[in-house]
């Protein structure tokens, strides 16, 4: 899950990472209120989960709280690259003297965790590593040796962080990465981490992304999820606990297994181009050892999107049993009775396929097909899909 | 001959007595694998009768190795207490630990792979993987034994209902060795570690390899390719579709910017020798008309 900025600030705020007052605000009123109990000059930002705010115009200094009223009623409602704004925070404004750059990640080519650290921080950190990499240390760090104030010191001096700031600028690091590892956090990054004019080092901008495994152990990660921006249907999708992705097709896509379901929207998609590009409407893994309730539930949701107009269950039986399979499509039938419109192309192969097959012939339900291989099904559910 | 297990493995399982460890500690013995116990810390001292074999119950796996001479785990136990029994695993120095459970955070797999490394005496396959089969000898994990036969070719997967599919679809032929490396963001055991492996086993002759959006394993793999395997390797690669910024099912599966797409893939993997199948299925057709002529 990534945040937003202003939840990444109060994630800071909460491990002693040094940050500016900073408070969200829904309405241009909330606004002008937050910017009052601040005082003077403030800065109002457009909170999205896409980078170049600032560039289109979702970033702004107010001279006063009247006018922060005036500049969130400008950003919120913006379009930002597809994103809407409906969140501004207001941040206290600084006299900022130096932008510097520092983060953390996981470094999955490399199994590990790696800092990287920048004295060309404010602008895209691509765009330093690709141009002057030689502004830019990149350091791993693993998991069991963590990082200590020593070693911050060593990455902070590599980077060629001017030397009277290098202690400060190590504090920062070491508390990011006590973020990281007690958030369970797979990026955490500060762009740009700045030197203020009284000589302060506050991490500016912040972005964080946490790793939804590890929920079990922060309950209190499930209240900085973002709802207002979840398509309903994976809302609905979310709450029967199925893994479901909304796209932009007409071809409804039910599988086992993440690779599988993956590889069946290629397929539909490639079947698609000879019947004017049709496309895959969603991703739905019902999973390993689908009961026949999940897989009703996983077809009353994509029976439920007016964009699906054909309907392709694939499924290769492993753990998961091709009978269970077809008893969950006649029941969802049965479930869904005159509501179900759209037809259901079915391919089942491995486990207990015979049993399947005989289930969904014996049924002869008007709405299903069923074909014996991948390619062809989809064939016939893009050929479906287009009339 | 085949990689990382054959008939003389024998594996313990962790977390044998929970519900998912007894279901597949079935299934695997069905097929064939010889499972000499199991390892539930606190549970020690029992002795759990599955399909007519009386397995032992141990409280860690270095009283497992004592008891057992058990050679691989395969680990079933819930994410929550995953860190630990692999942990567990790597402290007897166990030479191969299987992965199966799903949902692991990232910072528990980085640190016992890390563990792992600084031992340097244990091999990690997964986690959230189906496990690896030499058919006929072997079946540690979830794979279904009976969708394949033992053959030339060495798979080496991502997903696991690919891998059944593939193995599958190449069944008159056969496999060495299938291996489903797992789609989490740190896994243990790599294409590249698989692609040395088949290429150094004198029974295999091709080698498929599936691939999937997200990181730059592929990539890294076309590279090894062409420095190292001079066997035959078949490609597919899974996600075409896939929109950026939306995961995929599997953790790791996830398209950021330009990095990780399918197509980028497919090319390195193409500009290595490979011959890349649009579907599951051509890649089949590819490996048989290279095998079968």
């Amino acid at each position: 899950m990534d945040l937003f900025e202003y939840q990444a600030r109060d994630l800071f705020e909460k491990h002693g990472v040094p940050v500016l007052a900073g408070a969200v605000a829904t309405t241009p009123e909330e606004a002008e209120s937050a910017a009052a109990s601040m005082g003077g000059k403030v800065v109002v930002k457009a909170q999205v989960k896409v980078g170049g705010r600032g560039k289109a115009g979702g970033v702004k200094v107010a001279a006063d709280a009247a006018d922060a009223k005036v500049k969130a009623a400008a950003i919120l409602g913006m379009d930002i690259k597809g994103h809407i704004v409906g969140k501004v925070m207001i941040a206290q404004a600084a006299a900022i003297e130096a932008e510097y750059y520092l983060a953390i990640l996981l470094d999955r080519s490399n199994r590990t965790f790696l800092v990287m650290a920048s004295v060309a921080g404010g602008m895209d950190i691509e765009h330093v590593a690709k141009e002057t990499p030689e502004k830019l240390a990149k350091v791993p760090v693993n998991s069991i040796d963590g990082i200590s104030k020593n070693m911050a010191e060593k990455i902070i001096r590599q980077a060629q962080f001017p030397e009277e700031i290098v202690a400060k600028v190590a504090d920062v690091l070491v508390l990011l990465w006590k973020v990281f590892t007690s958030e369970d956090a797979t990026l955490v990054e500060v762009n740009p981490l700045v030197k203020t004019a009284d000589g302060r080092i506050v991490a500016l901008d912040g972005k964080v992304t946490l790793d939804d495994n590890a929920d079990f152990r922060h309950p209190d990660h499930a209240a900085l999820e973002d709802h207002s921006a979840t398509d309903p249907l994976e809302a609905a999708a979310k709450e029967k606990n199925l893994n479901y992705v909304k796209l932009d097709g007409s071809v409804g896509i039910i599988g086992n297994g993440a690779g599988l379901v993956m590889s069946t929207l290629d397929v539909v998609a490639y079947a698609g181009e000879k019947f004017g590009g049709v496309k895959p409407a969603n991703f739905l893994d019902i999973g390993g050892g689908a009961s026949a309730e999940v897989m009703a539930d996983g077809l009353s949701i994509i029976l439920g999107d007016k964009d699906v107009k054909s309907v392709f269950v694939n499924v290769f039986g492993g753990i998961t049993s091709c009978d269970a399979v077809a008893n969950g499509i006649v029941k969802a039938l049965e479930i869904l009775g005159d509501k179900a419109t759209k037809p259901i192309v079915v391919r089942l192969d491995g486990n207990n396929v015979i049993e399947g097959r005989r289930i969904l012939n014996e049924a002869a339900h008007p709405l299903i097909q069923q074909l014996e291989t991948m390619d062809g099904a989809a064939a016939r559910a893009a050929e479906l899909a287009a009339k | 001959m085949s990689i990382f297990i054959d008939k003389s493995s024998r594996v313990i399982v962790q977390g044998m007595t929970g519900s998912e460890g007894t279901k597949h500690t079935r299934r695997m013995l069905a097929s064939g694998t010889n499972i000499v116990g199991g390892v539930t810390p606190g549970k020690g001292g029992q002795v759990v009768e599955i399909e007519g074999r009386k397995l032992p119950v141990f409280n860690t796996v270095a009283e497992a190795i004592v008891a057992t001479s058990a050679t691989v785990s395969v680990v079933f136990v819930p994410p929550k207490f995953a860190k630990a029994a692999v942990m567990d695993a790597i402290d007897a120095a166990l030479p191969l630990v299987v992965v199966i459970t799903e949902g692991i955070p990232v910072h528990d797999t980085a640190a016992f792979f890390a563990y792992s490394q600084s031992k340097g005496t244990t091999r990690i396959i997964g986690p959230n993987c189906p496990g690896l089969i030499t058919p006929g000898e072997s079946n540690v994990g979830i794979i279904p034994a009976d969708v394949t036969g033992s053959g030339p070719i060495g798979l080496v997967s991502k997903s696991g209902t690919l891998t059944y599919q593939m193995a599958f679809e190449l069944r008159d032929i056969g496999f060495s060795t299938a291996v489903g490396i797992g789609g989490d963001p740190v896994i243990g055991t790599t294409h590249i570690d698989c692609l040395r492996a088949f290429q150094d086993d004198p029974k295999t002759e091709a080698i498929v390899m599936i691939g999937e959006i997200g990181g730059d394993a592929e990539e890294r793999a076309a590279a090894f390719i062409r420095e190292y395997v001079t066997k035959p390797v078949v490609g597919y690669v899974a996600g075409f579709t896939a929109p950026e910024g939306k995961t995929m099912g599997h953790a790791g599966a996830i398209v950021s910017g330009s990095s990780g797409t399918a197509q980028a893939k497919k090319d390195a993997l193409e500009e290595a020798g490979v011959k890349v199948g649009q579907t599951p299925s051509e890649s089949a057709r590819i490996m048989r008309s290279i095998l079968r002529g």
